[in-house]
């Protein structure tokens, strides 16, 4: 069985076990790629898939366990050899210098022709040929920042298959991608599978599966849980309670509310990034009374500056944004928390949560007044008040003098939904909610953000991710360089809101 | 009365000693800007370059030999370098506190092995430092022959080091690989780079020219040693670098700015301008301030600037 396996197979480790600090990330997985075969890696965020692949790459170093490439056993120190062995990796965050060019990027990998003299023309010539031969499109000479995130990951699949990648990892390939940036990838990837290249395909998305895949394995809390071909029997849910370990519900009630008066009126919203570029230009935008409105958009198009300059923590340069008719633009914070407008910041690290303060203190930390006595803070009411969160939010800690750093993500969230969602807001800002959650916690944020909806909150839900604007949205309006593109009704076609993602502005209809 | 100071032979000599007074600050500024473009913020330029002016003067001091004494001058200022390689890349100290600690450090040895050395004298030990170096034809010209090219020849290698810090960043491998290492090191890494590797060069560079200026100050500017001999040019050759946002042909144009600086309240004090001494001397440490907070807003500071690399954390 073990000879036919090594014969045809690109990739085998036998029994992998890679720790951390005493927590097995990796318990004893076994892994194996066919050549020429797409492969899926599934499981939720900290089942093992990265760190199985970074021991593949040679970036960590496992602490028992055996990996064969091309049939051939190999020690696998470092990165230079994994690339030596033909092994490339797409990381989710990209392992670009974003002040270089792409050629400088592609350089950086390997030896030069000319030795300690830089061959920056061969090097640019032989990178447009190769990104030709897969129908790519590339300046050599232009620099990464300014492009966008789907060319980026163009440059870093480039740059592997340029080192001499026969066996490619793309660690969630698909996270940042408009629609049609993702067929563009599926394209590209499946032309070089019928190179009779390997490709591991790191992935939480279950359509990706179905839709790309040769053969899946799935791993749960680090432990491989099965490895199954995928074929017309493959389902969603058979997969996802292999993934997860119990069924889970994918379809919510969306329960109707009839869509009232308006609630915020955006007008002509200028306003500036951090390099003082327009991040909005002329954004206008309506939410009504309770409904969810879902601003889909690939990321840094001004989703950001708009939910920092909704909650009066952004400056605005011009424009107006009125709150049931009343104006709350360039006013302080604590004049949009007393209105009642909730955030739900992008980054719960920086924005989200103080880190290093307890939780009790991160859940009371926009209402210290109405927590404290004669300018004191009023410690019994803060642990009544974490006390009762703990049980309605199912917020897993020991106590709240817990620090906020020690949570996982999910419960992180939950802290600061409770926080947010506390006495009913009039708004609730959300952005990227449910970002880097595993499927049982996005689950249970979404249904949290419906359930504020159903008590009459307005909600506007940013998102990057199409799958959860389309699940939980009334309307969906799309952002594409600090400008509204155009809003479509829930239940629009994918591809639909892809374009207007892309900049292409929706034909409004003139009524002749 | 004005036109009787600011006279031909007034600016000749101002702008020849703005080169002689950028080269110590000039120096120093191109080893920081491998330094600072590999990520690593090392304030400890000071105390290398007081390494670098005793271990020049003492070598030069023993041999007679003056080039003995740059050279010892730099590898002095490199070995003491090493430590703060050590401390920020490899134990990943907070790079602030250890570039504080080993100015302190290497002022307070410089000064110890001095006395050591030479004891206490009532005339402090000389050495016979550097000659002019005219460059034939050259420094003929009238006015532009003075200003440029009547030199020692330690001030006309720390204007070529200009180029020679721009070609290797911009035109070779090594250069990538540092600037890599400061603007993306986990990058750097799984393309097979050696982060630590780099960073450990980049510092030691940094140590080498430092040592370079040190040594010039004591045996190619001045022909003894002081306690006080680098008087904050180290601290000045830090600013420069953010001020020419660590690109070697700006850093240039920051140190003659500097050394115009310099030059100026030394003249204007000898011809006895009615200002008290004092704000004199304070110009090019006020430029300092005012260039730093002019510049440090359109800087560019290379992505990982400062921050201590490990695998292991993402």
């Amino acid at each position: 069985m073990e000879e036919l396996r090594s014969k045809n197979c690109a990739v085998e480790m036998y029994k992998i076990i890679k720790e951390f600090n005493d927590v097995k990330a990796n318990d004893n997985v076994d892994f194996f790629v066919k050549n020429g075969s797409i492969h899926g890696l599934l499981g939720e965020n900290g089942a093992g898939k990265t760190t199985l692949m970074n021991v593949l790459y040679g970036l960590y170093h496992p602490e028992q366990g055996e990996i064969c490439i091309k049939g051939k056993k190999c020690e696998i120190p470092s990165p230079t050899k994994a690339i030596s062995l033909g092994i490339g990796m797409v990381h989710q965050h990209f392992m670009l210098a974003r002040p270089f060019t792409i050629v400088e990027n592609v350089m950086l990998g390997r030896k030069s022709r000319k030795g300690f003299l830089l061959d920056t023309k061969e090097t640019a010539e032989e990178l447009v040929a190769l990104a030709n031969k897969y129908k790519m499109k590339i300046d050599p000479y232009a620099k990464i920042w300014q492009l966008s995130v789907g060319e980026q990951q163009r440059v870093e699949i480039l740059t592997a298959l340029y080192q001499g990648a026969e066996i490619l990892i793309l660690d969630e390939p698909t996270a940042v991608l408009t629609p049609q940036e993702v067929d563009g990838l599926f394209e590209t990837l499946r032309e070089m599978k019928n190179d009779g290249k390997a490709i591991i395909l790191i992935t939480h998305k279950l359509e990706e599966i179905l839709s790309i895949v040769d053969e899946v394995t799935v791993l749960r809390d680090g432990v491989m849980i099965g490895h199954v071909e995928v074929d017309c029997n493959t389902t969603k849910s058979s997969l996802t309670k292999m993934m997860v370990g119990r069924d889970v519900l994918f379809n919510f009630d969306k329960s109707l509310v009839e869509a009232g008066a308006k609630k915020l009126v955006i007008k002509d919203l200028k306003v500036l990034n951090d390099k003082n570029f327009l991040a909005l230009d002329g954004f206008s935008l309506d939410i009504n009374e309770g409904e969810i409105l879902g601003l889909a958009g690939v990321d840094g198009n001004g989703q950001k500056e708009l939910c920092e300059a909704l909650t009066g923590i952004r400056h605005v340069e011009s424009g107006e944004v009125k709150l049931d008719n009343i104006n709350i633009e360039n006013k302080p914070p604590l004049f949009a928390i007393e209105k009642g407008i909730a955030h739900i910041p992008e980054d719960r690290h920086i924005t989200g949560l103080a880190l290093g303060w307890s939780l009790k203190k991160n859940l009371i930390i926009k209402t210290f007044k109405a927590n404290s006595k004669f300018g004191l803070i009023d410690e019994k009411k803060i642990e009544d008040r974490w006390e009762k969160a703990k049980i309605a939010y199912q917020i897993k800690a020991n106590s709240g003098d817990d620090w906020a750093r020690d949570l996982s993500g999910g419960n992180q969230q939950k802290v600061i939904l409770a926080r947010e969602l506390e006495n009913n807001p009039a708004i609730l800002i959300a952005n990227q909610p449910t970002r880097g959650l595993d499927i049982g916690a996005t689950e249970y944020v979404r249904q949290k953000i419906l359930d504020a909806k159903s008590e009459g909150t307005s909600v506007l839900l940013v998102s990057a991710d199409l799958e959860e604007i389309l699940q939980l949205s009334d309307r969906i309006a799309v952002i594409y360089d600090g400008k509204l593109m155009g809003i479509l009704p829930s239940g629009s076609d994918v591809k639909e809101i892809g374009e207007l993602m892309m900049g292409k502005k929706m034909e409004v209809e003139h009524d002749a | 009365m004005l036109s009787n100071i600011f006279t031909v032979s007034f600016f000749v000599s101002l702008f020849a000693s703005t080169i002689r007074l950028a080269t110590p600050i000039l120096l120093p500024a191109l080893g920081q800007i491998y330094t600072q473009r590999a990520g690593i913020l090392n304030l400890s330029v000071e105390g290398m370059m007081t390494i670098g002016a005793v271990a020049g003067f003492t070598a030069a001091f023993y041999s007679g030999n003056l080039w003995l004494g740059i050279l010892t001058g730099m590898v002095f200022g490199m070995l003491y370098s090493s430590l703060m390689a050590i401390l920020s890349v490899t134990l990943r100290a907070n790079q602030v506190i250890a570039g504080t600690a080993l100015n302190i450090l290497g002022a307070g040895l410089a000064v110890f092995f001095y006395r050591v050395i030479f004891g206490i004298q009532s005339l402090p030990p000389q050495v016979e430092s550097f000659q002019m170096l005219k460059i034939s034809v050259l420094s003929d010209i009238p006015i532009i022959g003075v200003i440029l090219f009547q030199h020692n020849i330690i001030v006309y290698l720390a204007f070529l080091m200009v180029i020679l810090t721009w070609f290797i960043l911009e035109k070779t491998t090594f250069g990538l690989k540092i600037k890599a290492v400061g603007e993306n090191p986990k990058a750097a890494d799984s393309k097979g780079i050696s982060v630590n590797k780099y960073r450990y060069f980049a510092i030691l560079i940094g140590g080498l020219y430092a040592g370079a200026a040190g040594a010039f100050m004591s045996i190619g500017y001045l022909n003894i040693f002081t306690e006080s001999i680098i008087g904050g040019r180290g601290f000045i050759a830090v600013a420069v670098v953010i001020f020419a946002r660590f690109l070697p042909i700006r850093a240039m144009w920051g140190a003659l700015l500097f050394g115009l600086a310099s030059a100026l309240q030394l003249r204007l004090q000898a011809l006895g301008i009615g200002v008290p001494n004092q704000l004199m001397l304070m110009l090019p440490y006020a430029l300092t301030i005012i260039a730093l907070v002019l510049a440090s807003k359109k800087a560019e500071f290379p992505s990982a600037y400062a921050l201590p690399y490990s695998r292991k954390e993402r």
